[in-house]
């Protein structure tokens, strides 16, 4: 046991040495919500968009003022032509164009059906999805006052709701994709990254000589990265909580537990990284490429897992990190308990155990 | 019982196509209290063979030994019981002399204090620097402080990997006369060495070069065993003196060697012949002189046959 604590202590002083790489493991999360939460937002607020009323009747002008007064429209141009419209999108001013014909009025009174277009810009087409439905909605709720609720024949109306995420806030879904990042770098690559340097300096040769189990320096080499990561989870929460209006819906004991359960995943990663490579560099780019990436493509945080091809989906599901960004998403964002993880927490249980068995039998208690 | 027993020691390198075979069958013993020195140039095969001794690797033929302990068998024994030195400096550069020293009497379950004794006279030396961080130490100190670490837990035996290699000479001198107290202590020490000079520190030296041993003795049992007339020539003009020399019919062998050449003769030789056969070549201050062999003169002996 002394042996043990000697060495740990031994790897703070490492850590705490190295100051720039103590900055960056502890700043980079950090950094990651911030840039995340305020500059990478593909959230829409106050979109900019241009109005073609050829109508200028009482109902156009009540649209209008309801399209304004929504938190997600501008409406900073009045068009009079379809060329002002191209125009318009060419030079960017505007995202989504709203077009009244005439008698606008006059065919929803009488005719009791009128059209409304609207011409989005679908270079990015998640955007343009999102401001239609929106606008779409806004003009479905104009239809309910002028109909004073009473039901239409043969409407069917759809009510939508957005559960757990109202405001479709980018947050909900990136908090646990940056949880999932930040314990993959850190403790992955760390790992291996501080086992390697052994190997390389040659004094992983004059342990190896000596009456400390290597299992034991490994261990040891990975509780400081633990405490690390428990620091890093923590200024993310916090950060999420208090700065980006994310709450913690479930347990927080909950969420803890899931999350040292993917730090030893991660940790035991590092730990086969190391065993088979012997420079630092090759370390950090298998660290890199090998998991950090996938981390970031394939957990589902950046794209969705289910429209992606069938050899990507069965690749998805390798990546420790898709089962642990499910879990945080389900304890953190929807408030589930234990018995709606159960089963992603099998499965990471599950990895971990094979890839610790792994780890282990490909330690080497020798040079070569 | 020998402290170290090698027999047949073979270490292939590579896969299939490209093997190396870095040891061929190197096969000595090293007595309790001995201090053995491995003498061979660079790749000569010391390095795997502390390796393979130190049960870092595995040998690819052969049985090995050390303290009657089997190297591939009983090797969480052994290395409780040797102390090892690896030939680059292996410490934590970040963490200070007196960090570094706790750090690896506790990893053998050891402290400073209860072998204080042993590793005092070389320890002392570095104290006065133990707030220091070991990266910011010079050669010679860094060497002290590898031998302390390796020292710390009394091992019985001690490898030392080129200890000497990129040391001055004036720490090489001093760091052989620690060596020397160490034996005293009776601790087995088997250092390996490139260094031909060294050779006559160590109590018996086994001669490596290209993975085969060329001899096993005392430094001056090897001595006498070159047997042959041994000239040291100089003259003006060194460079054709050599080739003139090698041009004799007397002369058998022919090298530098510091400031004279070295001249392996054939039986019976008359140096005033040797002085008129280079005088007609047109050499100048031509200074002839018998010498007693070198272990290096030895060693090329040895190479050569």
């Amino acid at each position: 046991m002394k042996q043990f604590l000697s060495f740990v202590k031994k790897e703070f002083h490492h850590i705490a040495r190295d100051r720039r790489t103590l900055f960056i493991l502890l700043g980079m999360p950090i950094m990651q919500i911030i840039i995340f939460g305020f500059a990478l937002t593909n959230e829409v607020k106050n979109s900019k968009i241009g109005l073609l009323d050829n109508a200028h009747d009482v109902a156009s002008a009540a649209i209008r003022t309801q399209l304004d007064a929504s938190r997600y429209f501008d409406v900073v141009r009045d068009l009079h032509s379809y060329k002002e419209i191209e125009a318009a999108f060419k030079k960017g001013d505007i995202k989504l164009a709203v077009v009244i014909p005439q008698q606008f009025n006059t065919d929803l009174q009488h005719f009791n059906t009128a059209q409304i277009q609207l011409i989005a810009d679908a270079s990015d087409p998640n955007v343009a999805t999102t401001l239609t439905n929106y606008a779409t909605a806004v003009i479905m709720d104009y239809q309910d006052r002028v109909t004073h609720g009473r039901k239409l024949p043969y409407t069917i109306k759809t009510e939508l709701q957005m559960l757990y995420n109202p405001q479709l806030k980018g947050a909900y879904s990136y908090v646990p994709g940056v949880m999932a990042m930040v314990l993959m770098l850190v403790c992955t690559m760390m790992t291996a990254i501080t086992i390697v340097k052994e190997k390389e300096t040659g004094t992983m040769e004059i342990m190896l000589v000596s009456p400390i189990r290597p299992m034991k320096i490994v261990t040891a080499k990975a509780v400081p990265y633990l405490l690390l990561s428990m620091i890093n989870i923590a200024s993310i929460l916090l950060l999420s909580v208090f700065v980006l209006d994310v709450p913690i819906n479930g347990s927080l004991l909950l969420l803890i537990g899931e999350s040292i359960l993917f730090i030893i995943t991660s940790l035991t990663l590092g730990l086969l990284i190391s065993s088979s490579t012997a420079s630092q560099q090759t370390a950090m780019f298998i660290s890199m490429v090998g998991l950090f990436l996938p981390t970031v493509m394939l957990s589902g945080f950046m794209f969705p897992i289910e429209n992606m091809p069938l050899p990507l989906r069965v690749i998805a599901h390798a990546v420790p990190s898709k089962w642990y960004y499910d879990i945080v998403r389900s304890v953190m964002i929807k408030g589930l308990g234990f018995s709606a993880i159960w089963k992603e927490t099998l499965v990471l249980t599950g990895m971990t155990l094979f890839l610790l068995t792994l780890a282990i039998k490909k330690f080497k208690i020798r040079l070569a | 019982m020998p402290a170290v027993v090698a027999e047949n020691i073979v270490k292939r390198y590579g896969k299939k196509k490209d093997i190396v075979e870095a040891l061929h069958g190197i096969s000595f013993q090293a007595e309790q209290g001995e201090l053995f020195g491995i003498i061979g140039p660079d790749g000569a095969g010391k390095t795997s063979l502390f390796r393979i001794l130190t049960t870092l690797l595995l040998p690819d033929g052969g049985h090995a030994t050390v303290d009657g302990l089997d190297v591939v068998k009983d090797f969480k024994q052994i290395r409780n019981r040797v102390g090892y030195m690896p030939g680059k400096f292996s410490l934590y550069q970040d963490l200070t002399v007196a960090e570094n020293m706790e750090f690896f009497a506790t990893i053998f379950n050891t402290s400073i204090d209860e072998n204080y004794d042993l590793v005092k006279d070389i320890y002392s030396q570095i104290e006065p620097f133990k707030d220091r961080r070991a990266g910011k130490l010079s050669g010679g100190m860094k060497q002290k402080l590898a031998l302390s670490c390796a020292l710390i837990h009394r091992p019985s035996i001690l490898f030392l990997d080129e200890p000497t290699t990129g040391v001055d000479s004036v720490s090489r001198k001093e760091f052989w006369e620690m060596l020397r107290k160490l034996k005293q202590q009776g601790i087995t020490i088997l250092v390996s060495t490139p260094y031909m000079d060294e050779a006559s520190l160590c109590d018996r030296v086994a001669l490596v070069q290209s993975g085969k041993l060329l001899s096993v003795d005392t430094p001056a049992g090897v001595r006498a065993a070159f047997g042959k007339p041994l000239l040291a020539v100089r003259a003006e003009k060194m460079l054709p003196l050599l080739n003139d020399l090698k041009g004799s019919g007397a002369v058998a062998d022919a090298y530098p060697f510091g400031e004279y050449h070295h001249a392996v003769m054939r039986g019976n030789h008359d140096i005033t012949e040797l002085r008129q056969y280079l005088e007609q070549k047109g050499h100048q201050q031509v200074e002839i002189k018998a010498v007693e062999p070198d272990i290096e003169d030895c060693f090329m002996d040895l190479m050569k046959n």
